[in-house]
């Protein structure tokens, strides 16, 4: 039986069916394809308003390595230039190999690259040093919740030095059904009544941030790259085993399996969910310390790495246990932000941050049981 | 496990299951008991204290939510799994005379039978019930068994919501209650419980709804199509909730019920969020989860056993003697990758017993959802089939929905050719609500399908998509669907009266 027709252009032999329709394509007419319909969620969602200077985060697995490859292409008729910034975490045999990919990219399609690291911002704290620190302490490290928090912490420092107005990632819908499952399964409503939208508008001085890749399916991806010939690092993190996300990732392959779509029907339950209002969180204010968008009186960044200066790593980790106490009324207007630090006021690894609290803080810490 | 607002004082033992209770151990609550049955992660329960907790919880949740009215009729669902059959244990003791504060409403019990579903013959379902009635009569309360064939001569005016009765509010519970009483009171200075105990006895002893036979063949034969030509396990089970939903609040409505009480366990409601989630119905999962559900308007379904883990049912059942009756199901002996159903229910229970508070955790979280569209926006058109407010909102096209109905390859049309040979996916999935530009190929979907399906919300169309011809589904959906797309145009929109009584009788049956 000859190979079906593209059914788009019916000229070439079609060389895929996608996964979401069935619909044979070329991998021309695929791709072309895939390109419209993520300027559809731009144009649609008005992420990126033309004269924006857009922040790419670039860690060079295909997700990043799709997104910045598609916008690049879309880059003039949307009006915005791009810019790469790349984190390193610190994670040695993996990190370095994937910053390799991204230099590689950043030359090939001639786009400015800005590498930033945990060790300078956070004040010598990589993800092998937080994850030592936490080894000792309870049945599972939890060490993915720090790096997650640090990283976007990362990800708005690099996009303020290069002088960006929104920041773009490239979280798929496979991505975004495996959070709200995870959510669910862990109880974070908070986190629940935050997400579903195409990304957060930037409230209280944060950069606007957003995901156009989120209605792409995670398969359609892989198919672009591998049509575009494009050059990724693949490797997972060599501390994915023990995310909890790995049971979540789990049971979405075993969904699809029983119903193509669901990925996406998981992405419109979240879009939908309606929670109550006492368990959506405070409206943000900002950070005591470092003047970023926070919901309590620190942010989650500065309350992880106080917990970590402290010897006690869990010690923000979880509602109402970080270093300030449970979450009271609203913080105390905040004082005239900072100019955003590249090095961590209270960097130094040791009990130095206990003054920065106070008194009354050390008080409440001291009853925080680990 | 990484769960937000957990405790990460000490380790929890990995290693063998906590002792059980030898002779040395006591009751925790009574101190004094043998220990029977350990509820959680180690509390050690004697048989009354176990039984004290058990049907405290049971009232507890009843009296919290005051919803059940003194001398309402309620409609106890009974499938003749342990879960209903506790429930309904349940509400037998909580009538009796030795209640110290007696149940207060008038049940009736009612029981779908769904053999024709799951592809049993009617010898054995003839036999199954046999056993029903059995059980049934034993419970004292005027019972009805219906067929699921019964679908196929219901009214559409199923499918509507009746003017919404104003809820009950603190004040008017309170003296709903105390009214009752002193009614008591006023009839002669007898016990009320002779009066119920009139009421209870004389429908049983006329044997109310006993189908003779068999259910007219055409039905029965109707029903197999139907759920033989659904592709999918989940589409199967999803529809045969939806039409056992259907006949439920049709045979509550047809005898005056004003409440029914299904009896969902605390575990099947957190698998049942999670499939509801998977499913794409997150918009609703509070009327699907909650302890109440009035979607319906007139008909108020209610979960009082929402708070007893199946373990404790199951406990509960053996130590005391519930009777109950296994029935195969449409999912019975199914392996465990067929449906979305079985999948979550299979990931749940291995992960509660590699983190033992997962079940609790999800409840918890169901707690907090609410019922109201997202936005805030006001209600809008009904779903067909789940009367949910419709979730779909074709203006916005940066959604998930969106996605999957836009399409961007199509740059000619192609010839019907190409269409016929490509893979078998009826294009009303493609361009749902596009009814001009559907398709070429008239095979495949036609007007009135799309009809159909314009009117359903996300979850449903997702459904339908697994049915292949949607002329098999019960004549009054087809009918309310018919009726709804020949709504009256915009202008005189404004000059009816919402709900009227008119509308409903000028469609006839």
């Amino acid at each position: 039986m000859p190979a079906p027709q593209c059914s788009s252009c019916h000229a070439a032999r079609a060389a895929l069916r996608r996964p979401r329709s069935g619909q044979a394509l070329c991998g021309a007419c695929f791709c072309t394809a895939f390109e419209a319909e993520v300027l559809h969620t731009v144009q649609a969602g008005r992420l990126l308003p033309p004269g924006a200077v857009v922040a790419v985060g670039a860690s060079g697995g295909k997700d990043s390595t799709v997104l910045a490859h598609v916008l690049r292409e879309l880059a003039p008729r949307l009006g915005v230039s791009l810019r790469l910034v790349a984190v390193d975490e610190g994670i040695g045999g993996y990190r370095d190999a994937a910053l390799a990919a991204v230099r590689r990219q950043a030359a090939l399609w001639d786009l400015p690259l800005t590498v930033v690291a945990y060790a300078d911002l956070f004040g010598g704290w990589t993800m092998d040093a937080v994850a030592r620190s936490t080894a000792g302490s309870g049945r599972s490290r939890a060490c993915c919740t720090f790096c997650g928090v640090l990283r976007r912490r990362a990800l708005e420092e690099g996009a303020r030095l290069v002088g960006a107005t929104h920041i773009v990632t490239g979280h798929n819908a496979d991505d975004m059904a495996e959070t709200v499952l995870m959510n669910f399964l862990r109880g974070d409503a908070g986190r629940l009544a935050r997400g579903g939208g195409l990304g957060s508008r930037g409230e209280g001085g944060a950069l606007p941030r957003c995901r156009p890749l989120q209605l792409a399916s995670q398969k359609e991806v892989v198919l672009y790259a591998h049509f575009r010939r494009l050059d990724y690092f693949s490797e997972e993190c060599v501390y994915a085993p023990e995310a909890f996300r790995g049971h979540a990732r789990h049971l979405l392959k075993l969904l699809e399996a029983a119903r193509p779509s669901a990925a996406l029907d998981l992405v419109h339950s979240a879009e939908r969910l309606a929670l109550a209002p006492a368990a959506r969180p405070p409206p943000p204010g900002a950070c005591s310390r470092c003047g970023a968008l926070a919901s309590r009186a620190l942010c989650q960044a500065c309350a992880l790495l106080d917990g970590l200066q402290r010897g006690r790593p869990r010690l923000a980790i979880g509602k109402g246990r970080d270093a300030d106490g449970p979450p009271g009324p609203p913080p105390p207007p905040p004082p005239p932000p900072p100019p955003p630090p590249p090095r961590d006021p209270g960097s130094a690894p040791g009990p130095a941050a206990a003054g920065e609290c106070g008194a009354a803080c050390e008080g409440r810490c001291a009853q925080a049981s680990l | 496990m990484c769960q937000v607002g957990e405790d990460y004082g000490d380790p929890v033992p990995e290693g063998p299951p906590p002792p059980r209770p030898g002779r040395e151990l006591r009751c925790v609550k009574c101190k004094d008991g043998l220990p029977v049955v350990v509820i959680r992660a180690g509390d050690a329960f004697c048989r009354d204290c176990f039984r004290a907790f058990y049907v405290h919880k049971f009232r507890a949740v009843l009296g919290k939510n005051r919803l059940i009215f003194p001398g309402e009729k309620v409609l106890l669902a009974w499938s003749g799994g342990p879960s209903s059959s506790s429930m309904v244990w349940q509400v037998l003791e909580g009538l009796s005379r030795d209640s110290a504060k007696r149940l207060r409403f008038v049940p009736g019990v009612v029981y779908v039978d769904e053999g024709a579903a799951c592809g049993q013959s009617w010898e054995n379902r003839a036999k199954t019930l046999a056993e029903v009635k059995l059980i049934l009569r034993s419970f004292g309360f005027p019972w009805h068994i219906v067929a699921l064939e019964e679908v196929f001569t219901l009214p559409p005016s199923v499918l509507r919501c009746s003017a919404q009765e104003p809820l009950g509010t603190e004040g008017t519970y309170k003296v709903a209650v105390d009214s009752f009483l002193q009614q008591q009171h006023t009839v002669g200075g007898s016990p009320s419980p002779t009066q119920q105990e009139e009421q209870l006895s004389q429908p049983c002893t006329q044997d109310p709804e006993d189908p003779a036979g068999p259910p007219p063949a055409a039905h029965i034969e109707a029903l197999s199509r139907l759920f033989d030509s659904v592709k999918t396990l989940t589409a199967k089970e999803e529809l045969l909730q939806t039409l056992r939903g259907h006949l439920l609040l049709h045979v509550a409505r047809t005898h005056g019920y004003s409440k029914v009480m299904t009896g969902d366990s605390c575990t099947r409601l957190a698998i049942k969020l999670m499939t509801s989630l998977a499913l794409g119905r997150g918009a609703f999962l509070a009327w699907d989860t909650g302890f109440s559900d009035e979607r319906h308007g007139d008909v108020v379904v209610v979960r009082p056993m929402r708070e007893h883990t199946l373990k404790e049912v199951a406990f509960y059942n053996r130590l005391f003697a519930v009777p109950s009756i296994f029935t195969p199901a449409i999912d019975t002996k199914a392996p465990e990758k067929a449906s979305i159903h079985r999948l979550m229910e299979g990931f749940l229970l291995r992960l509660q017993a590699q983190f033992p508070s997962t079940v609790s955790t999800v409840y918890r979280t169901s707690e907090k959802l609410v019922k109201a569209p997202r936005d805030g926006c006001a209600a809008g058109p009904r779903c067909l089939l789940c009367m949910c407010s419709l979730d779909v909102d074709t203006a916005d096209s940066a959604t998930a929905f969106g996605a999957q109905t836009q399409d961007f390859s199509q740059t000619q049309p192609p010839t019907p050719l190409a269409e016929a040979g490509a893979a078998p996916m009826p294009c009303c999935s493609a361009e749902v609500g596009r009814a001009q530009k559907c398709c070429q190929s008239t095979l495949l979907c036609r007007r009135e399908d799309s009809q159909v399906i314009e009117q359903l919300c996300y979850g449903c169309r997702v459904n339908m998509k697994d049915v292949p011809s949607l002329d098999s589904l019960p004549p009054y959906i087809l009918a309310e669907a018919q009726f709804r797309s020949q709504r009256p145009s915009q202008d005189i929109q404004e000059y009816l009266v919402e709900n009227s009584d008119e509308e409903v009788h000028t469609t006839g049956s």
